[in-house]
């Protein structure tokens, strides 16, 4: 079991009303940045982290976003260098660099070598295809960012593996001299653990190069419907699938009250939360998305992809009429989400004892062998999120290393993943236990 | 106002749709960026005359993607093959929108190919003043409603109104993905098509603006009077990037005079 520590690394210093008034974190305007605030968050996060090293976590995640305070990390790979460098032994682990919107692969392989060298082998590295708000502010095409994705991860694969010099024609890259002195301290390369939010395209490119997947908080009845879809895939490729192919990140706050972390943990939801990283239409960038992502999103009236509802859709098309929002309205309707949210188990909120359970709900049912604590987002001191680490490390984290011995969780550095066979004819083993979800209504 | 069939032809390795309807010297027509809105009035007026040709755009629903179309100046060159196999050359050209970019293309790289070019509200040039309104970042519904300068306009209603189907949804998703995938950087124009237009010479050039066009500037209808030798720019007023729809009655007596001329 492999058990990590993430933050978005918010930024601290935002009106919540800016948040609400934009109806989004991107594209708030940076006239509100300040720098002091901005410096003070930068050095506390790594901090944190390292923190989080001394607490014993088997590694630190961080993530990339651009141009929002949702996440401070906007360039991943220097606070991942500096990682590097300032702590001696957990795994670094990038969830994931964005290969589609960042263009430019050949660079990425020798910023990666670099990491990986400097920890002298500790980077487990992971791609996304950057949000759709990513498209618009790196100017990355939409239309092509699946085909970017794809021809970068193989790209980045070779200039790591094949001997050089060679040149690349590709169809969005090309090279004359693909020659990266530094090559990665891993061999053949670092593992690569691929987060996603439930796209089956993703979970089936998973599948198909046996990389590990990581759900992120997704909802469990239709994380447990792609845990089997991509064990599907892989039996198609040959192997079974098993914890060592399954990750999970979940928003965790723990205080030493019941009370405290329910009011703290309210930050979860702060500005609109993880549902008002952009706006519609900052989310859904055309050809972004999959013709049967779209066709989904066009003929389920009632239904909710990557938080963007048909209604919401509509909303946003009455651009330009006078904004009668009431914040406490707006926040009233984001705790009732918060509430779900913790019934649903995609938030963890609570004491040590109280949260314990749930956490292990979790591990039951997804059996996963990474699994991600996300702490608390908002402005919330640096003492209540490190007592929150604190907890999770020493009061909950030894009791479900036990628990995920027990029920057999064996992880990606114990048994590569995809190295299990499948046998033609044979039914292939469940990788997930949907028993609870009757009990907590998710059942169907 | 059926007088029109959806027919295909096989140009390119491509299985091109086509809208053909009307009588008389063919007009090529190119639609917007948001997909062919319908057969309306306007192309009843021109039918009695004019026989339409209307490609309907590759990766916009009716016709298959092409891969390697990858540029404007890429489906302006399949279009050239698609006028030249169909004998339609030297032809009469009415473009709207990003349809005029394609038009521009055409007559860049060919100035025999068109008899008559009317350019309505065209894309294509980095406007001289201005933006080209960015169509991307927004959904489908807040652009059509920027399209007109009076969502009122009762044909703008019979085209788009009510609520959307899943279909309609669906089509405009494709549309938006296939000019993002051709027309996403340099926005939606060409930064060598001035220089290419400025060898286009006896091609009798009409340009038609809405006076209150939110989507194209008029300096982009500048940069085309400057460009291409001779043209003339129209004006309509009180109308949108829309003009065909929004007043229609002045917009066909505008391109019958022109292509009468």
């Amino acid at each position: 079991m492999q058990i990590s520590y993430f933050t978005e690394r918010p930024y601290r210093g935002l009106d919540e009303d800016e948040i609400l008034k934009n109806k989004a974190y991107f594209a708030v305007p940076n006239a509100l940045f300040d720098r002091e605030q901005a410096a003070n968050d930068y050095n506390y996060y790594l901090d944190e982290y390292c923190y989080a090293e001394e607490l014993g976590f088997d590694a630190v995640a961080l993530n990339e976003h651009h141009g929002n305070p949702f996440c401070m990390g906007s360039v991943m790979n220097v606070e991942a260098s500096i990682l590097a460098r300032i702590t001696n032994k957990v795994r670094i682990v990038l969830i994931g660099n964005p290969l589609p919107v960042l263009k430019h692969p050949l660079r990425m392989a020798e910023e990666l070598a670099e990491i990986d060298l400097i920890s002298r082998g500790r980077l487990v590295t992971g791609w996304v295809r950057g949000a759709g708000s990513e498209q618009f502010f790196n100017n990355a095409n939409p239309a092509y960012n699946r085909e970017m994705f794809n021809e970068a991860h193989d790209f980045i694969v070779q200039a790591w593996t094949k001997p050089g010099p060679w040149r690349y024609e590709g169809k969005h890259f090309h090279y004359r001299h693909v020659n990266p002195w530094a090559l990665p301290y891993q061999k053949p390369h670092p593992p690569m653990w691929i987060p996603g939010v439930l796209s089956p395209e993703t979970a089936r490119w998973c599948a198909e190069h046996r990389y590990p997947y990581l759900g992120l908080g997704t909802a469990l009845g239709p994380t447990c419907d792609l845990w089997d879809f991509y064990a599907d895939e892989a039996a198609r490729h040959g192997y079974q699938a098993g914890p060592e192919n399954f990750g999970y990140l979940i928003p965790t706050f723990l205080a030493e009250t019941e009370e405290k972390a329910r009011e703290i943990g309210k930050n979860f939801v702060f500005g609109g939360g993880q549902n008002a990283f952009s706006r519609p239409e900052h989310t859904l960038p055309p050809g972004y998305n999959s013709k049967g992502a779209i066709r989904m999103l066009a003929k389920h009236p009632g239904g909710s992809w990557l938080g963007v509802s048909p209604e919401k859709l509509r909303a946003q098309s009455d651009e330009g009429r006078p904004d009668t929002t009431d914040f406490d309205t707006v926040r009233q309707k984001l705790l009732k989400g918060y509430g779900k949210a913790q019934k649903n188990l995609q938030l963890l909120i609570g004491t040590p004892e109280s949260v314990l359970p749930k956490a292990r709900t979790l591990l039951r049912v997804l059996r996963p062998s990474i699994f991600v604590f996300f702490n608390i987002q908002g402005p919330v001191g640096d003492e209540d999120r490190k007592t929150s680490m604190r907890l999770i490390a020493q009061e909950l984290t030894p009791q479900l290393r036990e628990y995920a011995k027990e029920i057999d969780l064996v992880d990606p550095f114990e048994r590569a993943p995809g190295s299990v066979a499948y046998r033609n004819g044979v039914t292939r083993d469940p990788v997930v236990d949907r028993e609870p979800l009757a009990a907590l209504g998710m059942a169907g | 106002m059926a007088n029109w069939t959806e027919q295909k032809a096989h140009i390119a390795e491509a299985e091109l749709t086509l809208i053909k309807g009307g009588a008389g010297k063919p007009l090529f027509m190119l639609h917007d960026e948001l997909g062919f809105p319908g057969w309306v009035k306007w192309n009843d007026a021109l039918a009695a005359e004019h026989a339409f040709v209307i490609p309907l755009q590759p990766g916009f629903g009716k016709t298959p993607r092409l891969g390697w179309v990858r540029s404007f100046r890429d489906l302006a060159g399949l279009y050239s093959m698609a006028v030249r196999e169909m004998g339609l050359d030297p032809v009469d050209v009415i473009a709207f929108s990003a349809g005029g970019f394609i038009a521009a293309e055409m007559v860049a790289a060919d100035p025999k190919i068109f008899n008559h070019l009317i350019l309505v509200g065209p894309m294509g040039l980095k406007p001289e003043k201005g933006e080209i309104w960015d169509i991307f970042p927004v959904t489908i519904r807040t652009h059509l409603r920027r399209t007109v300068a009076d969502p009122g306009t009762a044909e703008f209603g019979s085209i788009y109104g009510g609520e959307m189907t899943p279909e309609q949804f669906e089509a405009f998703e494709d549309a938006r993905a296939e000019s993002a995938r051709i027309g996403w950087e340099p926005y939606m124009h060409n930064p060598s098509l001035p220089y290419l237009l400025r060898g286009v010479k006896n091609v009798p050039t009409l340009l038609i603006r809405g006076a209150e066009d939110q989507i194209v500037p008029a300096g982009c209808v500048a940069a085309y009077a400057k460009a291409i030798d001779g043209a003339r720019a129209v004006e309509i007023a009180n109308v949108g990037h829309r003009p065909e729809i929004e007043n229609s009655a002045e917009f066909v007596k505008i391109v019958q005079d022109f292509l009468a001329s």
